[in-house]
């Protein structure tokens, strides 16, 4: 977990920015269809860039690769410091590919002001990939914060419901409530840093470096107390249950494009496996956390699960969908064990697929129907085979049959919180079956049956990019589901030694020697570190 | 080589779904036919390929195709298992599922979506191959959800008949509180074992406590009684009778319901070990058996008599593995498939020569016009009803002679009541589709037809298995095929079946069960063909029992009135309180404020700068972003929000202070 890679190129940096680079070149531009070629091209250059970034990392590797580093404010101790291990080298490549999808989807769907629809959605994948590659505190909360501002025009302007301001606005509200806690936390840990490096005379004596805060020792209430700060920030953002109230007016009066992104990129929970988990190690197993986030985690799937049962519309029953499925990733996390950690991470991943692959099916709905509500479909299979073909796939991805990524994942996770209490293991496997209640429920009004009269009139079937998106992703679905292997294996390593750092804790001061070198390793990776090789 | 044919049993199907499925629009109806049919006769041969091998070698061996699931403790290869239990199962899949296929060219002519029926099929052959061939649970769970899914496409495949989407969601759903039950064992058997791999389990299933076994073997029941339409998991299979009448055959007859009671014999050394869940597994069959014969004695539609039969027969399997007599099971498993894929597919040719009438009130009087049909469907029924020779007799017979046997008498006392239901409700059903006055409307009868060859072929080779599939089991306990099975079927205490008991308590026993079989077969005769008004008599006098029984003893609607509904409305409060509850709470804070506005545009303008200059600049800067973007009133809630905020950063901090001594 200590040890880094660097890469003889600073491609993170590239990646993160390039999308950014190109918004600004877009503000160049004027001719529309030029405009929607330039960002598909900057979106694909971005996808082929993080595939590079997934051929040459060293999979079953603990190690942070692609390693950068450089001073921001030196005396504070923050750095612009990037790099990516097995839990986030995976959502890099997820966030690029959503967005070609995004593009592609939002090519001739959006008519309105452009130009700046795509500033904002290449500006918001900067700020994704600012979340995933940070290993700065500081860096990551910017990140986190700046994201608001493209998503917040992008519900505000694009989105298609008449509460589409409110539903903006609530977003940012909720977010930015939750991150103020969030920054407390960070402070904390480092001002704990503070009290460490000042007892060790270790100029500065500050830091907010992710790796130089694992190496520190932090008192089991102190980790409590910044974990549920931490907590607070993440639950707003996942959003945990009861904290998810924005996510259905968001994703109802959003448009699409945003959609995809705040159910298919799981920021929240992301920020546990990547900080909460690894920083605060005795909080997380300590009883009363663990336990509470597993009841919280257990709540929200069989909530979101039962409401999600009544929606009359797709995408409020996404939502709920979404709440449930982030229940099971948050059970898998503080099963606090191998399969249980494995699992939430590649289910993670695996919604970025199947949810946000469902968004984009209610969005071909949407646009051929105007409405996502129950009222307006019935009977669609008829009219649009394929459409209800790919949306039974992704559907049954989403609740998780064999074959599919979603089971993959939702065994492991299962699997894991079964091994943390049997209890947990056998009500969280209910949500197996209220799932495919909710889906196949709606699947039967909405598709099968006798095509009903307000869907008369004549509807096409998927067009060619339609198609695109929806075999680019069902292609994902399955190789994850048959063949898990190359996505295991990068994984593996990180997911290892989190679970032997949870084990170990971070109360005790580890001995000298370990503690001197991972510092070396730490602060200074370009002389310690074995350069990389492919 | 040989590991080659093995794994080429279910990727010849697999080719046929990639392509009818992904190619089928582009060629005609005539290739994606022979494609789905080619495919499976080619697993069938691999299977006799295997068959033969394993006949000659006599030991199991696994072949991995890949590493599948892999982590930490945890690894799971996608590999299967040859033993003579999967040799079987592969027989019976493979070689009944060829033969319905054929059929189902003829039966599916000129449908719309013929490529699609035969992509679902292939894809449901391709899933039962995964479930019986696994090597361990996770590769049996894939095939015991895929053929749910299958399951699932086929009961719906004509889905716009709202009550064939309706079905294909219930079998699913009802499915899966199955598989949650199933995934709990599996969980279970991980925690014990640290592996999924059967051959590892069972060899240290030894190991176990007596109530971890009854845990894990009562959550595989749980699993076992979904899939294979047993109390109180069965009401899907009636309703599965929406799809074609192929796919009853197939998949709600021979193979996928089938798949519970493979799954217990193939884990007969937990089953063992845990006389309690025996116990369970047992009386759960006997019931059914009985209940589902009950129900079976006044429906009226043809497919549905069947799918009840096929509970009920199920239900004898269950009752079999649950007294230990596991291979017994398998070769009720096995000649059951033979009779009751005639006997659907032979309902299917009545169907097809009435252009879709299955109500046998409407029928009568079929034997003249559709002589071949009558005769496969009677030669069903003699084997279902447990007349001497035929198939049906031999493997029922076993499992009424095992339970009395070995001393259970209250089981033996219900399957020898179900054996005397079966036959009457058999030919009762016999006797008012081919005997008597017609009642088929005009119109119809004119254009009743024979089915074309292409049908009635696959239905004679079922006929002559229906007759003869017995005799492997033959002499009783002792035929080739109870020593092929041997091997995996043996239980663990090397206990051998009690033939000891003495050869004429044995014959006393067949005598017994031939007396009950034709008794039921005489009071049909007598109800349905010598007096016909009887049966009708007979239920206007206790109509309360014969509404009970018609209305299936009402056990859907309860399930409706206990789960399905409730569900629903807990579904509408939550919805309700999601929206103005847990929402207003956030919102409520700012309602507060709006109140006490010059408050807080005070806390803003004086606390709240401080307060976020103290924090950091970071934040600060956001927040002046955030505040051009903002309107209305919603200034004021961030205004609390922050200000709130404020309070707790200090209370936190000087929380610290007090104990960590941090600040100065």
């Amino acid at each position: 977990m200590l040890q880094e890679l660097t890469f003889g190129f600073p491609i993170l940096s590239l990646i993160l920015f390039l999308p950014l680079l190109g918004a600004i070149l877009l503000a160049l531009l004027e001719e529309e269809d030029l405009i929607k070629n330039a960002v598909l091209g900057i979106s694909l250059l971005e996808l082929v860039l993080t595939v590079i970034v997934l051929l040459r990392f060293v999979p079953d590797s603990a190690a942070m690769q692609f390693s950068e580093r450089l001073a921001w404010i030196p005396p504070l101790g923050i750095s612009y410091h990037l790099g990516l291990d097995g839990i986030s080298v995976l959502f890099v490549g997820l966030t690029a590919f959503l967005t070609v999808l995004v593009v592609l989807y939002s090519w001739d769907t959006v008519r309105h002001q452009i130009k700046l629809y795509f500033v904002a959605l290449l500006a918001l994948e900067t700020t994704m990939m600012g979340i995933f590659a940070a290993l700065d505190l500081i860096l990551f909360f910017v990140f986190w914060e700046l994201m608001l501002i493209p998503s917040y025009f992008l519900i505000k302007l694009w989105g298609g419901g008449a509460e589409r301001q409110y539903a903006a606005l609530k977003y940012v509200l909720y977010t930015l409530l939750g991150s103020v806690f969030m920054l407390v936390g960070i402070v904390l840990l480092d001002l704990n840093y503070h009290d460490w490096a000042v007892v060790h005379h270790i100029e500065p004596a500050y830091s907010f470096d992710f790796l130089q805060l694992l190496t520190i020792p932090i008192s089991a209430e102190k980790q409590v107390l910044i974990f549920w700060l931490i907590f607070m920030g993440l639950a707003f953002k996942a959003p945990m249950f009861p904290f998810h109230t924005w996510l259905p007016d968001a994703l109802l009066e959003g448009p699409i494009g945003m959609a995809v992104f705040l159910a298919g990129i799981k920021l929240g929970t992301y920020g546990f496996i990547r900080f909460s988990l690894p920083l605060l190690p005795d909080a997380s197993k300590s009883s009363g956390v663990a336990s509470t986030m597993m009841t919280l985690a257990l709540l929200a799937i069989i909530y979101g699960a039962i409401v999600a049962l009544v929606q009359p519309d797709f995408r409020r029953l996404l939502a709920f969908s979404s709440i449930s499925h982030l229940g099971f990733v948050v059970a898998g996390l503080f099963a606090l064990n191998f399969q249980g950690l494995q699992g939430s991470l590649l289910t993670m991943i695996n919604l970025g697929f199947s949810t946000a692959g469902l968004f984009f099916l209610a969005g071909f709905l949407y646009q051929r129907r105007h409405s996502t509500q129950l009222a307006a479909f019935g009977g669609l299979a008829k009219k649009v085979p394929l459409l209800a073909t790919y949306l039974l796939i992704v559907g049954l991805a989403s609740i998780g049959l064999p074959g599919t990524n979603g089971f993959v994942g939702e065994f492991l996770i299962l699997l894991g919180a079964f091994q943390a209490h049997w209890l947990y293991g056998a009500v969280a496997v209910t949500g197996v079956v209220f799932g495919a209640a909710y889906f196949l429920w709606y699947y039967e009004r909405a598709m099968l049956g006798p095509l009903a009269q307000s869907a008369g009139q004549a509807i096409a079937d998927l067009s060619p990019r339609e198609l695109i998106i929806a075999v680019s992703l069902s292609v994902m679905i399955f190789w994850i589901g048959l063949y898990p292997s190359p996505f295991l294996k990068m994984m593996n390593g990180s997911v290892q030694a989190l679970v032997e750092r949870l084990d170990r804790g971070a109360v005790a001061e580890r001995s000298l020697g370990v503690r001197g070198e991972a510092l070396g390793a730490a602060q200074s990776p370009s002389r310690s570190s074995a350069p990389h090789e492919g | 080589m040989s590991d080659l044919i093995v794994i080429l049993i279910p990727i010849f199907p697999l080719v046929a779904v990639l392509l009818n499925g992904l190619l089928g629009g582009r060629y005609s109806h005539d290739v994606a036919h022979r494609l789905a049919w080619g495919s499976v006769g080619l697993s069938f041969l691999c299977a006799i390929g295997v068959f033969a091998e394993t006949l000659n070698s006599g030991v199991a061996r696994e072949v991995v195709a890949y590493k599948w699931i892999f982590g930490g403790d945890l690894t799971v290869n996608l590999a299967f298992l040859i033993d003579p239990l999967t040799c079987i199962m592969l027989l019976v899949v493979t070689g009944v599922g060829f033969l319905i296929h054929l059929y189902s060219v003829g039966y599916m002519h000129g449908e719309e979506g013929f490529t699609r029926f035969f992509t679902y099929m292939n894809l449901f052959m391709v899933s039962m191959l995964l479930l019986v061939m696994g090597n361990n649970y996770l590769v049996l769970f894939i095939g015991w959800e895929g053929v749910g899914l299958c399951s699932y496409l086929l009961i719906g495949y004509y889905y716009d008949k709202v009550s064939a989407a309706k079905a294909a969601s219930k079998a699913f759903v009802v499915n899966r509180i199955g598989d949650a039950g199933f995934l709990l064992a599996i969980f279970l058997v991980f925690q014990n074992f640290k592996t999924l791999d059967y051959q590892q389990v069972f060899a240290q299933a030894g190991q176990l406590s007596t109530e971890m076994a009854t845990a894990i073997t009562l959550c595989l029941l749980i699993g076992a009684v979904g899939k294979s339409a047993q109390l109180p998991l069965y009401t899907w299979l009636p309703d599965a009778m929406e799809g074609p009448t192929p796919v009853s055959a197939l998949i709600h007859a021979a193979t996928m319901v089938t798949a519970g009671v493979y799954m217990i014999v193939r884990n007969h050394v937990l089953y063992d070990m845990a006389p309690m869940a025996m116990t369970t597994v047992a009386y759960v069959g006997g019931v059914t058996a009985l209940f589902a014969a009950t129900i079976g004695l006044v429906q009226t539609d043809i497919k549905r008599v069947l799918a009840y039969s096929t509970v009920s027969q199920l239900g004898y399997m269950f009752l079999a593995c649950g007294i230990g007599a596991y291979t017994a099971a398998v070769f009720h498993l096995m000649t059951h498939a033979f009779f009751k894929a005639l006997l659907f597919l032979s309902a299917g040719s009545v169907i097809h020569a009435l252009h879709g009438e299955q109500d046998i009130m409407k029928m009568g009087g079929l034997k003249s016009k559709i002589p071949w049909t009558h005769g496969l469907f009677l030669v069903g029924t003699l084997a279902i009803a447990g007349i001497f020779p035929l198939a049906g007799f031999w493997s029922k017979d076993e499992i009424l002679a095992h339970a009395f046997l070995h001393g259970h008498f209250v089981l033996y006392g219900m399957a020898a009541v179900g054996a005397f239901l079966t036959a009457f409700y058999m030919f009762r059903l016999t006797y008012l589709t081919f005997y008597g006055r017609s009642r088929v409307d005009h119109h119809t009868a004119e254009h009743i037809h024979e089915s074309p060859p292409i049908m009635l072929g696959p239905l004679v080779v079922l006929a002559t298995l229906s007759v003869i599939g017995g005799f492997p089991g033959v002499p009783p306990e002792d035929g080739w095929f109870h020593h092929f099975l041997h091997k995996v079927t043996a239980q663990v205490g090397g206990e051998v079946s009690g033939h000891d008991a003495g050869s004429g308590l044995v014959v006393t026993l067949m005598l017994a069960a031939t007396a009950i079989a034709l008794a039921g077969w005489g009071l049909a005769h007598y109800l349905y063909s010598l007096r016909t008004e009887t049966a009708a008599a007979w239920a206007e006098r206790s109509p309360d029992v014969y509404r009970t029984l018609l209305n299936k003893y009402y056990v859907d609607e309860l399930y409706d009135a206990l789960f399905v509904e409730p569900t629903k409305r807990l579904g509408l409060v939550w919805d309700w309180f999601d929206r103005h509850v847990i929402d207003r709470l956030v919102v409520g804070v700012g309602d507060l404020t709006h109140s006490s506005a010059a408050a807080s545009t005070w806390l803003e303008k004086y606390v709240i700068y401080g307060g976020l200059n103290a924090i950091g600049y970071a934040n600060h800067l956001l927040a002046r972003s955030w505040r051009k973007i903002q309107s209305g009133q919603v200034h004021h809630y961030a205004a609390i929000i922050v200000a709130g905020l404020f309070i707790l950063v200090h209370l936190v901090l000087a929380w610290w202070t007090g104990s960590g001594g941090i600040l100065r």
